[in-house]
């Protein structure tokens, strides 16, 4: 299983990528291939306003309905509507085309509080 | 299914398990008094004597069979062919709660998806859900729907929405911080220019009730166009049977209709159990409260029926589920399913044309008589109606002099309108004969003029007026 090196992450397997102060977020291909084929996916409305760890969209697979947290406190600036006729995108592309929203970040130093992709693996193999 | 009792050894051994010392300390909670109360009961009765026990309990119940009734208002009295209790109580139907298992139970999830299909049929809109508690529930459902889906939290409705349905409103909001505002009434419909004024793009929603609490129709084009502005839902609370005539909700721009489908084949029993239904365009279809049946196909390719889209439910989602109902009112929906497909669309229209023809028979006599009349008469009305009484005749005086006639008459409005306390909403159906409502004018008359009451011989009985008669 593949977890970029560029790429920052939480431990409810959302991944981050940073550019310009904007994160493009999604989820992370040990997520999807936990939830098996993505049916769903509810995306938050543009413009809204999110605080970190607080629910933001939903993601519902032929095995159940998730949360996805915002990784971090910031507005949503575009998302991806292309899942909405399309979710298996998730499944195929977890880090590409299968990308959920963007945020614009409040305040930068909220990065610190993320996993990179050795921490990230090191979780994924102690089974949480 | 045997009923099986747990042994003394399996109950010691779960509450070894759990760290009880008794089963009687699960109870410590309850205070002791309640607890350890007694029941006085007589002693025990022979077979025979218990069944003349009941049936003298039973006979101190009124029933519409044996009252010629005016009363809606919420619950309503039509007629209710044979046929709906002869399907409804066959054993294929008569399962034990939950009946959803897809490989046990084709035949209730197909009546579902009918229910669902006469639905989306009636009210003009893309998906329904397998039925709700009641009108109540179901409404205040949609304004909690409409909530999650603007992300706005104030609920604007009009003061002719039935005034209980108001107050399970208020009820279910309150917890969510979300407000509802009232808007007035003028001449027994919403005032639309007070709608118009105070709606924002805080608005979540706009409710309106077809025909309205008063039985009045409303300008419902006006709520749509005023609603949608806003960027706010219109969700419409509509009248089953009136939807033989009226224009569907999904035709006047609805994005949620609901209402109460007890009318539609099932009796007024003592004001409940109802059944609601809940309809929404496709758009808002993720965020459907309730139980949802779908067609699909078995492994061989037969037409088969499931549950579908349960990651909204309860059951799945747990606290973030679109709502806390993880169930829907199955027998009452199977017997408005049978209902809907016994009548047809023509049997529908028909059934509609009948109470708007009786109701307004009987409004225009009672209108006739001196010192009666229709507050709201510029109004077009289906089946329900505004009555003001002659000075100095209360509602509840009338009313207890028509119940000794044998007549149960509208409701006083004063309860929940104090400007409307001299004031009563009578309800005609199609049940209704020409001679019962003669049989209510006539009492009418009589008991605003002064007149002793009838003799109980001319006591109108109900149907078995006609049947009792020697060929």
């Amino acid at each position: 299983m593949e977890f970029p090196q560029e790429l920052y992450y939480t431990e409810t397997h959302e991944w981050l990528r940073v550019k310009d102060g904007e994160v493009t977020v999604g989820i992370t291909s040990y997520a999807q291939e936990q939830l098996r084929d993505v049916v769903f996916i509810e995306l938050p409305r543009v413009g809204k306003k999110v605080k970190a760890k607080g629910p933001c969209a939903v993601i519902e697979s032929v095995k159940a309905a998730f949360d996805i947290y915002a990784p971090l406190s910031g507005t949503i600036t575009s998302v991806n509507k292309e899942l909405e006729g399309q979710p298996e995108l998730v499944n195929k592309d977890p880090y590409g085309l299968g990308w959920m929203f963007v945020l614009k970040m409040e305040d930068l130093t909220q990065l610190q509080t993320l996993l990179n992709a050795q921490a990230y693996t090191s979780i994924i193999k102690e089974g949480h | 299914m045997d009923y099986v009792p747990h042994t003394t050894q399996e109950k010691e051994e779960m509450l070894r398990e759990i760290g009880v010392g008794s089963a009687e300390a699960l109870f410590e909670v309850i205070p002791e008094r309640l607890r350890k109360a007694t029941l006085r009961l007589p002693g025990a009765l022979s077979e025979t004597e218990l069944a003349d026990f009941f049936k003298g309990l039973s006979g101190r119940n009124g029933h519409l069979n044996q009252y010629n009734s005016f009363l809606g208002a919420g619950v309503y009295d039509h007629f209710i062919p044979s046929v709906i209790g002869g399907l409804a109580s066959r054993g294929e139907f008569l399962t034990s709660y939950t009946p959803y298992q897809p490989e046990a139970s084709q035949g209730t999830l197909q009546v579902l998806y009918e229910f669902q299909t006469l639905v989306c049929e009636l009210t003009g809109l893309d998906v329904a859900n397998a039925s709700m508690y009641d009108g109540a529930t179901a409404l205040a459902e949609a304004a909690l729907l409409a909530v999650r889906h603007t992300e706005r939290n104030r609920v604007m409705v009009s003061r002719t929405v039935h005034p209980e349905y108001r107050a399970v409103l208020a009820t279910y909001l309150k917890p969510l911080e979300a407000t509802l505002v009232e808007v007035q009434a003028c001449e027994g419909v919403t005032d639309v220019s007070a709608l118009k004024d105070r709606i924002d793009e805080g608005v979540a929603a706009v409710i309106l009730q077809q025909p309205n609490f008063f039985g009045c129709l409303e300008e419902a084009e006006a709520f749509s166009a005023i609603a949608h502005e806003k960027g706010a839902l219109l969700i419409a609370c509509v009248n089953p049977i009136s939807l033989g005539l009226l224009s569907p909700p999904g035709d006047y721009g609805a994005d949620i209709a609901v209402g109460d489908a007890q009318p539609l084949g099932n009796p007024p029993f003592y004001g409940g159990p109802h059944v609601g239904f809940f309809a929404v365009r496709k758009e808002l279809m993720r965020k459907i409260p309730g139980r949802l049946a779908g067609a699909t196909t078995d492994l061989e390719g037969r037409r088969a029926f499931v549950l579908t889209l349960q990651a909204r439910e309860q059951h799945i989602r747990r606290q973030r589920a679109t709502s806390n109902i993880c169930t829907n009112q199955n027998l009452l929906a199977l017997r408005a399913t049978i209902y809907l497909s016994a009548l047809g669309k023509e049997g529908l229209r028909e059934l509609a044309g009948l109470n708007l023809q009786k109701s307004h028979y009987a409004r225009d006599e009672i209108c006739a008589l001196k010192g009666f009349s229709a507050p709201f008469s510029k109004r077009p009305f289906f089946n329900e109606f505004v009555v003001q009484l002659p000075k100095g005749l209360t509602p509840d005086s009338l009313n207890n002099r028509l119940y000794k006639r044998g007549i149960i008459g509208g409701l006083p409005l004063g309860r929940f309108y104090p400007e409307l306390k001299d004031s009563m909403l009578f309800c005609v159906t199609e049940n209704k004969t020409r001679n019962q409502i003669d049989a209510l004018v006539h009492s009418l008359k009589e008991i605003s003029r002064g007149r002793p009451r009838a003799s109980r011989a001319s006591k109108v009985r109900g149907r078995g007026t006609q049947k009792a008669r020697k060929p």
